[in-house]
């Protein structure tokens, strides 16, 4: 075992992950690389989706990935930190929305 | 990285690696790196041992198409990747008395593309004289790769699109991205205003425009340590962006990939990005582009009229593996019976969907 729990050499090894269940590793890959392909969305379009998801999930490997993978489509750093926000709001929206089950409750406990 | 390495780059980078004695001026230091370290310890496998797997090594020329010359390495810009190492500082240009080899050579080559490039080959004093006597010789596609700003460069420079035109040359001119701060962070502040100018005159006259016989080609190359995308995709985003904020028109993008030498080489070790690139590139091999990479079809000759397979192995100093080896001795069938010099840069002409002077080739 590594000093660190993410290892950026890692993410160059993915792919491995099919050593141990081929099958399933497989179905994985096929999956993933037809989702990013040129489709109603274009790749680049999924591009900023993929950054926004992989800081909602914060995600080191994917945040590493998309980040090159954008600048690979000339994506500007103007619009891959849109993206970031745009997850970011989502996220703290979450949290925020609960906001109404808190009200809610509260609402209903107090006379 | 620290930011002083940075900043370090971006000073140096206003002279060549030459003229500031840097370790990499030194091609031989630069082929002991990509010799060494990954690919010594094993774990990266040596360009040669790849397309061996595929039955691929030695690799060996097709049919002459595309006689590449280097007119010389004197530039007005002092970009930070540039393969060539070329800038202001560099006095290495083609005299007339090897132009007039070349030209013997033009008139008779089985090549259908003659391919100008530098520097900036525009400041060749001889240049005009020698795109005159050359587009007589009929070749079917004259390419001059022009960076631009240097048709604003100077008052001498400025009818240099009329010149073009007149001698109906295939302008091919870099373009890092659509926008200014991408652009001028590779080549230089106020490249990007005085590139996007130099577009509008050359749209002027009649170049890029659709339906014109007057072809305006862009080179996208990446501007850090990453490889290019898919080129429609990216022609599809230039073009988009290029007309609606500037009217601009142009017909293709070739997506060109960065290799390891040079000052991009020096970019690479400097801010940390040689390993992970080198993985980059060697991940992205494909043996499809191995078929069709261009030093199978191309000969490059340099500013003293030595010859090459590529315009890299000219920077490298990897001269032809043939008896013939200079322009004086030029004898294109013995030349077609060589094998070509490889080396782990070749990796940035096969990764993905390859890259060659022309974009990509798989």
């Amino acid at each position: 075992m590594a000093d660190s729990y993410y290892d950026p050499a890692d993410l160059r090894k993915f792919g491995n992950i099919t050593e141990w269940s081929e099958e399933l590793g497989t179905k994985f890959f096929d999956y993933y690389g037809k989702v990013f392909e040129e489709g109603a969305l274009s790749a680049r379009e999924k591009s900023l989706i993929a950054l926004a998801v992989a800081h909602v999930v914060k995600c080191p490997y994917c945040i590493d990935a998309y980040t090159k993978d954008g600048l690979q489509r000339g994506i500007t750093k103007e619009e891959m930190m849109e993206a970031v926000h745009a997850g970011a709001a989502i996220e703290s929206g979450a949290t925020l929305v609960h906001g109404v089950m808190m009200m809610n409750k509260y609402n209903k406990l107090s006379m | 990285m620290g930011q002083s390495i940075l900043t370090d780059i971006k000073n140096a980078a206003k002279k060549s690696l030459k003229a500031r004695h840097n370790e990499l001026a030194d091609t031989q230091r630069q082929m002991d790196i990509l010799n060494g370290g990954l690919f010594a310890d094993g774990e990266l496998p040596y360009f040669k041992d790849k397309i061996a797997q595929t039955g691929q090594f030695p690799l060996k020329p097709k049919k002459l198409e595309v006689l590449q010359i280097n007119v010389g390495y004197m530039c007005n810009q002092v970009c930070e990747h540039c393969h060539v190492d070329a800038g202001p500082d560099r006095k290495e240009i083609m005299t007339r008395d090897t132009m007039e080899l070349c030209l013997e050579v033009i008139r008779n080559t089985g090549a259908h593309t003659l391919d100008l490039t530098g520097g900036a080959p525009e400041m060749n004093p001889d240049f005009r004289w020698f795109v005159e006597e050359a587009s007589k010789a009929g070749i079917k596609d004259f390419i001059v790769r022009s960076n631009l700003t240097i048709i604003l460069a100077n008052k001498k420079y400025h009818d240099l699109p009329e010149f073009f035109k007149k001698h109906n040359v295939h302008v091919v001119s870099s373009m890092p991205h659509y926008t200014k701060g991408k652009t001028d962070k590779q080549r230089g502040d106020g490249v990007f205003d005085k590139s996007i100018q130099a577009l509008q005159k050359l749209n002027e006259v009649g170049y890029g425009m659709p339906d014109s016989d007057l072809r305006l080609d862009l080179v996208y190359n990446p501007s850090g340590a990453f490889l290019p995308s898919d080129q429609s995709a990216m022609e599809r985003d230039f073009k988009k962006a290029l007309k609606a904020d500037f009217g601009i028109e142009f017909h293709n993008l070739f997506a060109i990939t960065n290799l390891p030498i040079s000052r991009f080489l020096d970019y690479l070790i400097a801010s940390d990005n040689y390993e992970d690139y080198m993985y980059a590139l060697v991940e992205a091999y494909n043996p499809a582009a191995v078929e069709k990479v261009m030093c199978t079809n191309t000969i490059s000759v340099s500013w003293d009229g030595w010859l090459y397979d590529c315009d890299f192995n000219q920077m490298l100093d990897l001269k032809v593996a043939s008896k013939v080896k200079h322009i004086k001795d030029y004898n294109e069938d013995v030349l077609n019976d060589r094998n070509i010099v490889i080396s782990q840069h070749c990796y940035g002409c096969t990764a993905g969907a390859g890259s060659s002077c022309q974009g990509t080739v798989a």
